[in-house]
């Protein structure tokens, strides 16, 4: 005891200080604390970018997930079994294997949920195949997963890169910015921006648009000024952005700080960042899977109780996550199984399911894409904003009412998948 | 086209201020103190969402104000509650604790704002553009301009015009001279660290309407401001303005040949040349507790 004593006043102050320090980084960095398997409960595991520049999309995506697990469980879980989820940050393309793969293998999840980065869905889709795991991926966009990189046990509710494209590229062949007309593209310089250039590109020169230039910007740039110059030098017809990420908010900004008024339009986009970037500076027209003020019973509802968790209104990122652990929930609860061969063959065959939209949505057997509505937004004129979220309007669902919700997928021709 | 490359170089030159109010800072509180500052990008944060924050209160001409101070007094409260017991210690221990600090600053932004970007906009007395001919500028950044001028040339007149300066160069240079001297370096070491860091708080409120303010708004801005040192020198003040000028300069000029995907990465070879070519920085003083 005497000898406890001496080595206690023997540690100075700062050797404390840097041993709590120490201890406090270990508790906020542990990953999940392991949990105690019990039969009376069903885990999903839940991968997303939550740090880095998609971590902002990522916290809506976590949000939104709590929101639906609470809603499954207070309807009777799933077979009367209690939901539960396991939440990761995935980081990167290595680190979202590597937790993706302990999930299956430690934590024993049903399937695999979530995701932004499309690097990070391929690495997680290898795992999902290896094991046999069902993998969703809530967020990730490009062409390539759904096509040369496609796989079995892979399914997306988030829209393809095409998807995205086609449903932007309506609105301005609409507004007379397409046939003819010179456009000028700034495009993120990663796997993301190149697959959408490359979308974006078939689409523009199918439809008549004259290809200006094209400027790689590299994902940590946070300046524009000078590719606002020249575009100011090559006068284009229409400005395009590839762009991703915060990305997008600094170049808004910028491009209103520079007051320059070709229009704008963009082929990926987060509402986040229309926020993000504000009213007076919030310009263009951009394609959305969804939105908060989409009029629907269901999405009045999902608003409703998420503003009133979160105390403000979700974003597009939250509709992918939200929906999917619904869709999984009232699979399972309809074929009573969690089996996942079972769970595909329901799902390739054709299940309808409502997204809070006007038609229901399906995944497309070929390559697993969900077919679903899209919207295109354009900002309203500052003078009708109330308030800080609801500041764009938005385009009735592409596409319409009478046409084949196929129409802005990607054809045979664009992308093969091969299933394996 | 001429015109277009001559705007280009200028707007480039004019990009490199933007790191020098945060390089500065740094430069300073290594001189002085030894402390490589890993933590500097999360002050330039916090005096950009004290801006969102302050500004619907007090304007933006007042956040301009009371947010640097602000960033000030909390430099002083970490420079006096943590920097100071590492002045005369490795320096791997205090690039731990900066590296720490700049984690915990990030994510308690995170948890009070939460992780997606914040808006703020250029009020509208200082919206609007400046035409010279066929020359473009915005408005905002000409004040911007002015304002990272008035303190590089104030800050040079403090640290070559005035006692406290003599004593601040002193201290870079022998600390125990100046100790044996009867002179007591700590209310110095405080004034720098505050003047440093309250440097990028201005930093911060003067980038919050143009960029994007998000919790990891930080680590984006450190990364180019360390490159900026290190080719300027350790202790040089014109050295750090020199190199803010030229990193802007090799910016602008490699976009203006049209390799804007080369602009970022094109900085950090400046700064491997300099390292195998003139360790010291290009106006690097010697000082004799470094070497």
């Amino acid at each position: 005891m005497k000898d406890m004593n001496r080595l206690a006043s023997s540690i100075s102050r700062r050797q404390a200080l840097a041993g709590i320090g120490v201890a406090a980084v270990g508790v906020v960095a542990s990953p999940s604390i392991i949990r105690a398997q019990s039969a009376d409960v069903i885990r999903f595991g839940h991968l997303t970018p939550r740090t880095g520049f998609l971590g902002p999309l990522g916290e809506f995506a976590v949000q939104a997930v709590d929101l639906a697990v609470e809603e499954v469980n207070a309807a009777g879980g799933i077979m009367g079994r209690k939901l539960e989820i396991l939440k990761e940050d995935s980081v990167n393309p290595q680190t979202a294997s590597t937790k993706a793969e302990r999930m299956v293998e430690r934590d024993k999840v049903a399937c695999l949920l979530g995701e932004i980065s499309s690097a990070s869905c391929l690495t997680i889709a290898q795992v999902a195949q290896r094991t046999k795991t069902l993998f969703v991926n809530t967020g990730g966009n490009s062409d390539a997963l759904r096509g040369a990189n496609c796989n079995r046990y892979m399914f997306h509710i988030e829209s393809q890169n095409s998807m995205y494209v086609k449903t932007c590229g309506r609105s301005l062949m609409a507004q007379g910015l397409v046939k003819g007309k010179k456009w000028f593209s700034l495009t993120a310089d990663y796997a993301f921006g190149h697959d959408l250039l490359k979308v974006a590109k078939r689409f523009m020169e199918a439809n008549g648009g004259q290809f200006a230039a094209d400027k790689l910007v590299p994902t940590d740039a946070t300046d524009f000024s000078a590719l606002l110059l020249e575009i100011r030098a090559a006068k284009p017809d229409l400005v395009i952005s590839n762009l991703a990420g915060n990305q997008i908010t600094n170049f808004l900004k910028q491009y209103a700080e520079f007051g320059l008024d070709f229009p704008v339009a963009g082929f990926g986009f987060d509402t986040a960042l229309a926020w993000a970037a504000g009213k007076g500076n919030f310009g263009g027209t951009w394609p959305v899977v969804w939105h908060h003020l989409i009029d629907t019973p269901a999405t009045k509802a999902f608003v409703a109780a998420f503003t009133k968790k979160y105390g403000k209104p979700p974003e597009n990122q939250a509709w992918g996550d939200y929906n999917i652990v619904k869709i999984m929930a009232q699979s399972m609860n309809e074929l009573k199984s969690t089996d996942t061969a079972k769970l595909i063959e329901h799902w390739e065959k054709g299940a309808k399911f409502d997204v809070m939209k006007t038609r229901p949505g399906y995944f497309r057997a070929s390559d697993h894409q969900f077919m679903h509505e899209m919207y295109t937004i354009q900002a309203l004129p500052a003078s009708e904003i109330k308030n800080q979220w609801d500041i764009f309007k938005s385009s009735g669902p592409v596409p319409g009412p009478s046409e084949d919700l196929e129409v802005i997928a990607t054809t045979k021709e664009e992308a093969e998948c091969k299933m394996t | 086209m001429l015109t277009l490359f001559i705007q280009q170089i200028l707007n480039g030159l004019l990009d490199g201020v933007y790191y020098l109010l945060i390089a500065i800072g740094l430069s300073l509180i290594f001189s002085l103190g030894g402390i490589v500052n890993l933590a500097h990008g999360a002050f330039y944060a916090i005096g950009a969402y004290l801006t969102v924050v302050l500004g619907p209160h007090i304007g933006f001409g007042g956040a301009l104000v009371v947010s640097p101070v602000l960033v000030a007094i909390l430099g002083i409260i970490f420079e006096r509650g943590l920097f100071q017991r590492f002045y005369r210690a490795d320096p791997i221990l205090s690039l731990l604790l900066t590296f720490g600090l700049a984690m915990v600053a990030e994510q308690t932004l995170r948890m009070i704002f939460g992780a997606p970007p914040l808006s703020y906009s250029i009020p509208s007395w200082l919206r609007g553009q400046i035409f010279l001919g066929d020359f473009i500028y915005s408005k905002y950044r000409a004040m911007l301009l002015l304002v990272a001028a008035l303190c590089v040339v104030g800050l040079w007149f403090l640290l070559q015009k005035t006692a406290f300066g003599r004593v601040v160069r002193a201290g870079v240079q022998n600390p125990d001279m100046v100790g044996a001297l009867g002179i007591s370096l700590k209310p110095y070491m405080m004034s720098v660290a505050a003047l440093g860091i309250g440097l990028a708080g201005l930093a911060g409120v003067l980038l919050a309407p143009i960029y994007s303010i998000h919790p990891a708004m930080g680590q984006e801005i450190i990364t180019p401001a360390f490159v900026v040192v290190v080719i300027g020198g350790l202790g040089s003040f014109w050295g750090v303005v020199v190199a803010a000028l030229l990193v802007g300069l090799v910016k602008g000029t490699t976009i203006a040949l049209g390799y804007p995907q080369w602009s970022i990465t094109v900085i950090y070879f400046m700064m491997l040349l300099v390292l195998l070519f003139r360790p010291r920085g290009l106006f690097g003083e010697r000082i004799q507790r470094f070497e």
